[in-house]
């Protein structure tokens, strides 16, 4: 049975880039990020197929998981329960996901302020972000495009930093190139990432720390569980409430067993977390953004604060600027949109999107489509012209030769559950 | 029965009719199925023809034609429950049946024990 469809997790293992920001499943190929294994510490163990190995890789095979090579790694992309169930477990309880083979980077001042440093290469606001609170962000270049997403939390002495797996080392190079020496830029290669994501997340993660119980969205905190520091951020990549959990490695299989040892946990593997955070409406980076797309383009436009546009006290200054301020003025000549294929049938990432049903050229393409089991039906995210961008407009996706209507739907198709 | 290297099982009956479906191996690998697109019957067929489109959680993949000849019904309940496929991948989740120009073609495909040879 051959495959039809390039958007399969075979696909993703051949793309080197992608990411899901500090947290989709990564995947995809952007230009300008290398794969993670460019730079890959020699002392991380690997497979026999010279993959990778996060903390949890002899875990994940006991668990049953079906692995791919993802960024360089080997990674679960399913587990016994299946990629339908799992999403569904997240949704309704709590699911626990390895993020390992994502970039954590720690930002020190020496010489320079570390936040208004890296200001220089995002269009975030990061020297007002309070202590305690973490941000997402992006990486611009010179075009306006975006290099990678990522997350800013501000831990008082320092800043601390996810970025995509197979963007890391691209994202570090960037980083030293733009701040040092002024800022002291270290790779956390020892430390494992979970994430836990589901609204009974909260329960499950009190029980060994009551002060996460605490947290809001987007707050950072470290916490001691056992004597071991942990560093946790009340976010995902997911639409759920929950938690993203840096530890160290040595510490990470007994954690991951204290967590999955709660009747509310199921571990969930690259699949589920694609359909989570398509179905949550985010991005993954080198399918839905990438070196040429804009911030404003990409609809996340939020994510750039008022002080870091035109007329504001630290206006402009990151790369990119003049054509991202000017689209912020004017718009951007498309945008991304969420569109809901009519029927059951998928459409998936590269289907082509036309205004008429018998439309001559395309108007736009689909950059991330699949079933959403939570929806129970199609869902995709895509860029149309800036006109065909209001919810309820009709085009038609080519679909195996014939054109079926695509609706431009409002994102999220799930609603977000955040701990506000 | 006989299964072929695309990962079909073929039933003959009494009458030369032919039932196609999808290992039990195969829906495995395929993941939960979310969709089918069954062909218009009656539908003349050559070896190799995309008949039938599955879609799972993972990816879109086709069904080949095992052999020549005409598809005469198609399993209806796969439209309105694809899950079938993942249920009872070698019962009721049959997807078409058709009849066949050269039975004697047959004979090239894997009896049980060489599919079971083939898959391990």
């Amino acid at each position: 049975m051959p495959e039809r469809d390039a958007s399969d997790y075979d696909e993703w293992q051949r793309q080197e880039c992608g990411c899901g920001m500090a947290h989709g499943p990564d995947g995809g190929h952007a230009p300008g990020c290398s794969g993670a294994d460019a730079v890959a510490a020699d002392t991380v163990p690997r497979t026999e197929e010279g993959h990778l190995k996060t903390p949890l890789y002899d875990l994940h095979l006991e668990l049953g998981a079906k692995m791919v090579e993802f960024a360089g790694y080997a990674m679960p992309v399913q587990y016994p329960l299946g990629v339908m169930k799992e999403h569904l477990h997240t949704r309704n309880e709590a699911g626990l996901f390895d993020v390992s083979h994502m970039g954590q980077v720690i930002l020190l001042s020496r010489k320079k302020d570390a936040a208004r440093a890296l200001e220089a290469l995002v269009p975030q606001d990061v020297a007002d972000l309070p202590e305690g609170r973490q941000r997402y962000g992006f990486f611009t270049n010179e075009a306006g495009g975006i290099e990678d997403d990522l997350m800013i939390a501000n831990k008082g002495d320092h800043l601390f930093l996810v970025v995509n797996a197979a963007c890391k080392e691209a994202d570090v190079a960037r980083l030293r190139a733009g701040l040092e020496p002024g800022v002291v830029v270290k790779h956390i290669t020892g430390r494992a990432l979970l994430a836990l994501q589901g609204p009974a997340a909260e329960t499950v993660l009190a029980d060994l720390a009551p002060e996460v119980a605490e947290m809001r969205f987007m707050d950072v905190r470290d916490v001691v569980v056992d004597g071991v520091e942990i560093w946790v951020s009340r976010s995902g990549y997911t639409g759920e409430d929950g938690y993203e959990i840096s530890l160290p490695a040595e510490a990470a299989d007994a954690f991951a067993r204290r967590l999955l040892a709660h009747d509310a946990v199921q571990p969930i593997g690259l699949g589920a977390r694609d359909s989570l955070r398509l179905e949550a409406g985010l991005c993954l980076y080198g399918h839905d953004l990438d070196a040429g797309t804009s911030p404003v383009e990409g609809a996340l436009s939020w994510a750039i604060q008022k002080v870091r546009r035109a007329g504001g006290a630290r206006a402009g200054g990151f790369p990119g600027a003049e054509r991202i301020l000017r689209e912020l003025a004017e718009a951007a000549p498309r945008m991304r949109v969420g569109l809901t294929p009519e029927g059951r049938a998928p459409m998936r990432e590269g289907v082509e999107l036309y205004a008429a049903e018998d439309g001559a050229a395309p108007v736009g393409r689909i950059t991330s489509g699949g079933f959403g089991p939570s929806v129970d039906g199609p869902v995709a995210m895509g860029y149309v012209p800036a006109a065909m961008t209001a919810p309820g407009t009709v085009l038609y996706g080519d679909l195996r030769g014939k054109r079926r209507p695509v609706t431009v739907t409002a994102l999220p198709f799930v609603a977000a559950n955040f701990k506000r | 029965m006989k299964y072929t290297e695309e990962h079909e099982w073929l039933d003959i009956d009494d009458e030369g009719v032919v039932t196609v479906g999808i290992t039990a191996h195969a829906a495995e690998q395929l993941g939960d199925v979310v969709f089918v697109e069954l062909p218009d019957v009656p539908k003349t067929v050559s070896k190799d023809d995309e008949v039938v489109v599955i879609e799972s959680v993972k990816a879109a993949s086709d069904i080949l034609a095992p052999i020549d000849g005409e598809i005469i019904e198609v399993n209806e309940a796969l439209s309105d429950e694809p899950a079938k496929v993942n249920d009872d991948p070698e019962g009721d989740a049959w997807f078409f049946r058709m009849t066949i120009e050269d039975p004697s073609a047959l004979d090239d495909f894997m009896d049980e024990a060489a599919y079971k040879k083939f898959i391990a």
